[in-house]
């Protein structure tokens, strides 16, 4: 599953792009768990998810969102754009 | 009846671009069109200020999200025609940033569809701000005002 980041969550990680297997993961919260976990970086970029939004196969998702077969799931901080 | 001029069209880019062209464009092909409502977004700063920004965006999404606006604001208002142009990259004070085109037979439905157009976009296209200021570069944060303007569209 390849997973993206944007704005200051790819600062964060120090990375844009990776990909992860994450076969056992049903939601976008659990991969949030999973990639959390992955090192020091990522558990400081996923600390406040109420600062984060989520997008699952480029549609807009919510964490509660169910990830089971979907190729790209991007993770970024509320849009500002216009 | 879908002739050229009822065409929805979305560009994400780093070129500037000219709002009498775009509109001349949208609207050459048909005498239906009574009216042709612009929106074009500046960016605002100074030396004190905003110095430059750049805009990130998420290629392939952003014109969906784009192309989705669109097509809800068509299926909400008779429309004859969408342009939307966003830009990326760097931006310098006194840029346009972005340009909303939307034509219709009467100016109500032009008016209303170009304002939830941009609404829409600020809350729900993936673009990013991050700003150059005296003290140093910045992500811009997101507006609560944006979001509940958005949400007045609903129901």
């Amino acid at each position: 599953m390849r997973i993206l980041y944007f704005a200051w969550m790819k600062e964060r990680i120090g990375t844009g792009a990776e990909e992860i297997d994450a076969r056992d993961t049903a939601t976008a919260h659990e991969l949030v768990a999973l990639l959390r976990a992955r090192s020091e970086a990522h558990a400081l970029a996923f600390e406040d998810l109420s600062a984060i939004r989520v997008a699952i196969d480029q549609e807009m998702a919510t964490f509660d969102s169910p990830i089971t077969g979907a190729s790209e799931i991007a993770f970024f901080p509320p849009v500002t754009g216009g | 009846m879908d002739g050229p001029t009822s065409a929805t069209t979305v560009s994400v880019q780093r070129e500037d671009f000219d709002l009498g062209a775009e509109a001349r464009h949208l609207t050459e092909s048909s005498t239906d069109i009574g009216a042709l409502v612009s929106f074009t977004g500046l960016v605002r700063g100074s030396a004190e200020t905003v110095r430059a920004m750049e805009l990130e965006h998420y290629p392939g999404m952003t014109e969906r999200a784009l192309e989705t606006i669109a097509a809800e604001a068509r299926s909400r208002w008779p429309l004859d025609g969408v342009r939307i142009i966003h830009r990326i990259g760097r931006l310098e004070p006194g840029d346009q940033i972005v340009l909303v085109l939307t034509a219709s037979r009467h100016r109500q439905a032009a008016f209303e569809a170009g304002e939830f157009i941009m609404d829409y976009l600020k809350t729900r296209a993936p673009f990013w701000k991050r700003e150059e200021t005296a003290e140093g570069a910045h992500w811009v944060d997101a507006r609560e005002t944006d979001e509940t303007a958005a949400n007045r569209w609903d129901g």
